[in-house]
């Protein structure tokens, strides 16, 4: 269920400092694995991407790491990945807002960081595998196959949405010991292990903006990357300009607070953000309604066993925490479009949709367009 | 089977003698500073010890400032003597430190010059890591009125290359400024004669040498009164307060001494083990880096700095852990993140190399057995970290 049956191997636990992670760890030791602890530096000064106790890359949580791996018995190491986080995942989220997408770094993370970065190293360091405290179970394949993806059990934690971008090679060297349980039953476990992280509050947004204002971060780091901030707010009906924002960035598809229009719209109804045009700035506004998406098409997709040949009826998730969607997916090359069962409102480009036949991962694209039904 | 040891320059086990006359004295009772037969019986274990430390080392007792170690000793040089200097000529404000410093020396005269107004000038290194003493004269000669202090340690902790201490000190005296001479690394391994030496100030700590963690000095000419960093009981000299630790000094007192004693045999005995340790990764990997001055007189016996080209060093320190060999790869850790150290750049070596650096240092301890086991599991070590070198590197080509 969790991919651990498979003999003893060596691995690296990838140790956040949080309890996830410290229990993943724990738990792969026990089940007679070769285990290393590894906590990931993904900023050369912790300090500037944040501060505080939120983030996986604080001086305190690589000493709550630290202790875990003193407390479960493993050798424990830091890994300098800050250069190629800086350019893999954060460069990439700066370039996606200045194109006008919302991109999702955590999933960056992983296809290129935790499964890529570090499973190629942990590899040619000897080590067969990669442990994480992700909530996404691991079926082994017949002999000689690869281990399907599937959601967690307890579907409120499910992260299998982040792992959607996971090659079959990938997954080959992943181990998710967490898969089945619920996050209180983990805590508990934790505790009763006597990991001093048992009762360390879950961490939240994006690692590397300290205080969560992403607007913020954006406007100081975006710089010249974007072309121009600021830019008008349009309505899509009438094509009036209703207001100036001085930040396209600060929007997001969907978005209905933080408008600042001075009057209401002429039904009295509230306006929700449609689109974004980065290059002229322009910030399109509408009804809800208008929001609704029926139809998908996506790039750039990354298969977690075999691509997808024949279409499927099965159900698609568009953002981390997001509903499921039943949807029918087909694949011509690269392209991947998707006609949703039941409308999706505020889908942004840039976001990841993973595909799902019933709780099995089946991969992911990146959105390029959405529309409404015509 | 037991870890084989390497890394005598982070910490060194404590000698029988050092243990002894810890041991002997953690049950007795007495604050040094009482006045009563209790208090007085540790008083005069304190000041036995630093009158033996006093005499090892050619120094007068009074000279002998007892702190919680080396870091300690190197902060109360460099902030007290910056604070004492400027407060007698405004004027003195610049700090010419070595750029191949310990962090316990560069920390403080960078907070100096970004809290209190200090101008730090870093002297450049060869690229063996020595200094170059023109650099030292010119800035010396620019102005003298204006330098507070300079500071270059005795021996390097990282790549053992030593320093020139007594042209440095003649140099700076030739102008009238004082000289702090940072000697954790050297002490123990090379023949030290403060007397000799004349520098104004000079930190040792006890566990590099063979005694506990924790207690170290700084020797201080007697004209010399740094600001306090601890204020409070004044119990050294009214310059350094805490209650003594009478244990702690007196086995800082019996390591030195063995330290001293000992030194030319165990000298001889670390420079035949380094050369075979360095010899023999010579025949396992043809092109490592072995860094520092070639001429044994020119550096610490017992060290052996290594670069593995296309390796990264925490690989290294990693796979050879999994073998039980303990070394370093001799750089400072900030926030537990490796950083390239800031002694092979100004020795001149680009970041990758920087970084694929180990550091084997030896010990009273160290045994032939110790290097053979380390040779015996070098060579696939070096080839694994090979393989994954520059995988998390930045640059690499999108998957």
């Amino acid at each position: 269920m969790n991919g651990l049956e498979s003999g003893r191997l060596r691995v690296v636990a990838a140790m956040s400092g949080g309890v996830d992670s410290a229990v993943a760890a724990a738990r792969a030791k026990d089940a007679g694995h070769d285990v290393t602890g590894v906590h990931l530096a993904l900023s050369r000064n912790p300090r500037s991407y944040r501060s505080g106790a939120r983030g996986c890359c604080t001086i305190e949580d690589a000493n709550d790491a630290r202790r875990a791996a003193d407390v479960i018995g493993i050798p424990f190491y830091v890994w300098d990945l800050s250069d190629r986080f800086h350019e893999d995942v954060v460069e990439d989220f700066l370039d996606e807002y200045a194109a006008g997408r919302t991109p999702n770094p955590c999933l960056r993370c992983n296809e290129r960081i935790k499964f890529a970065a570090v499973l190629d190293r942990a590899r040619a360091l000897g080590f067969d595998a990669v442990v994480t405290g992700h909530y996404a179970r691991l079926e082994p394949g017949a002999p000689g196959e690869v281990p399907a993806l599937h959601r967690a059990t307890d579907q409120a934690k499910d992260q299998s949405y982040v792992l959607g971008v996971l090659t079959a090679d990938q997954l080959a060297g992943a181990l998710l010991p967490l898969g089945d349980t619920p996050k209180d039953e983990v805590r508990r476990e934790a505790a009763a292990r006597g990991l001093t992280v048992a009762h360390k509050p879950d961490s939240h947004d994006i690692c590397f903006i300290a205080d969560g204002d992403t607007g913020g971060w954006l406007a100081e780091k975006l710089g010249d990357r974007a072309p121009r901030h600021d830019g008008p707010i349009i309505d899509a009906e009438t094509g009036e300009e209703l207001g100036r924002h001085d930040g396209s960035y600060r929007f997001t598809v969907g978005q209905r607070r933080g408008l600042r229009l001075g009057r209401p719209a002429a039904d009295g109804r509230p306006r929700f953000v449609l689109d974004i045009e980065p290059v002229s700035g322009t910030v399109t506004v509408g009804s809800r309604e208008a929001l609704s998406v029926t139809t998908l098409v996506a790039d750039r997709p990354r298969w977690c066993g075999a691509a997808l040949g024949e279409p499927l009826e099965g159900t698609v998730q568009l953002r981390a925490h997001g509903a499921e969607h039943r949807a029918r997916v087909t694949v011509d090359g690269d392209t991947v479009r998707v006609e949703l069962r039941n409308p999706a409102s505020g889908v942004a480009p840039g976001q990841a949709v993973v595909i799902y036949d019933g709780s099995r991962v089946v991969g992911s694209a990146t959105i390029i367009r959405a529309a409404g039904a015509d | 089977m037991d870890a084989v040891y390497l890394d005598h320059a982070a910490t060194t086990p404590m000698v029988p003698e050092a243990v002894d006359a810890m041991t002997a004295l953690l049950t007795a009772t007495g604050n040094a500073s009482s006045l009563h037969g209790p208090g007085r019986a540790a008083r005069r274990v304190v000041e036995e010890s630093r009158e033996r430390i006093a005499a090892v080392l050619g120094c007068s007792p009074v000279e002998v400032v007892l702190t919680s170690g080396g870091t300690e000793a190197d902060n109360l040089a460099l902030k007290g003597l910056f604070w004492r200097r400027r407060a007698e000529d405004p004027r003195r404000t610049r700090l010419l430190v070595s750029a191949v410093e310990h962090h316990a020396v560069l920390d403080p005269a960078l907070w100096l010059a970004e809290h209190e107004g200090a101008e730090l000038e870093l002297l450049p290194v060869d690229t063996d890591g020595r200094l170059l003493l023109e650099a030292l004269e010119v800035a010396v000669a620019r102005d003298p009125g204006s330098v507070a202090l300079v500071s270059v340690m005795a021996a390097n902790n990282e790549v053992g290359t030593r320093q020139p201490v007594h042209e440095v000190v003649a140099t700076a005296h030739a102008h009238g400024v004082p000289v702090h001479v940072d000697a954790v690394q050297a002490v123990g391994h090379l023949e030290v004669d403060l007397a000799e030496w004349g520098a104004d100030a000079v930190a040792l700590t006890a566990h590099k040498l063979g005694g506990p963690y924790g207690v170290g000095a700084l020797v201080l000419g007697r004209g010399l009164d740094p600001e306090p960093l601890l204020h409070g009981g004044g119990q050294e000299r009214d310059v350094r307060s805490g209650t003594l630790d009478p244990p702690a000094v007196a086995a800082f007192a019996a390591a030195l001494d063995v330290a001293v004693r000992r030194r030319d045999r165990l000298a001889g005995d670390l420079a035949r083990l380094r050369e075979r340790l360095v010899d023999g990764v010579r025949g396992l990997v043809p092109d490592v880096i072995v860094n520092g001055p070639v001429d044994a007189a020119d550096r610490l016996p017992h060290i052996a700095h290594l670069s593995f080209p296309g390796c990264e060093g925490d690989s290294l320190l990693m796979l050879l852990d999994a073998h039980g060999v303990a070394c370093s790869t001799g750089s400072a850790c900030s926030a537990g993140v490796p950083q390239a150290s800031h002694v092979l750049l100004a020795m001149g070596r680009d970041e990758a190399t920087a970084r694929s650096s180990l550091r084997f240092s030896l010990g009273h301890t160290t045994t032939d057995a110790d290097v053979d086991r380390l040779l015996s599991v070098l060579g696939p070590v070096v080839e694994r970290a090979r393989a994954a070198g520059g995988l998390t590197a930045a640059g690499r080509a999108r998957a």
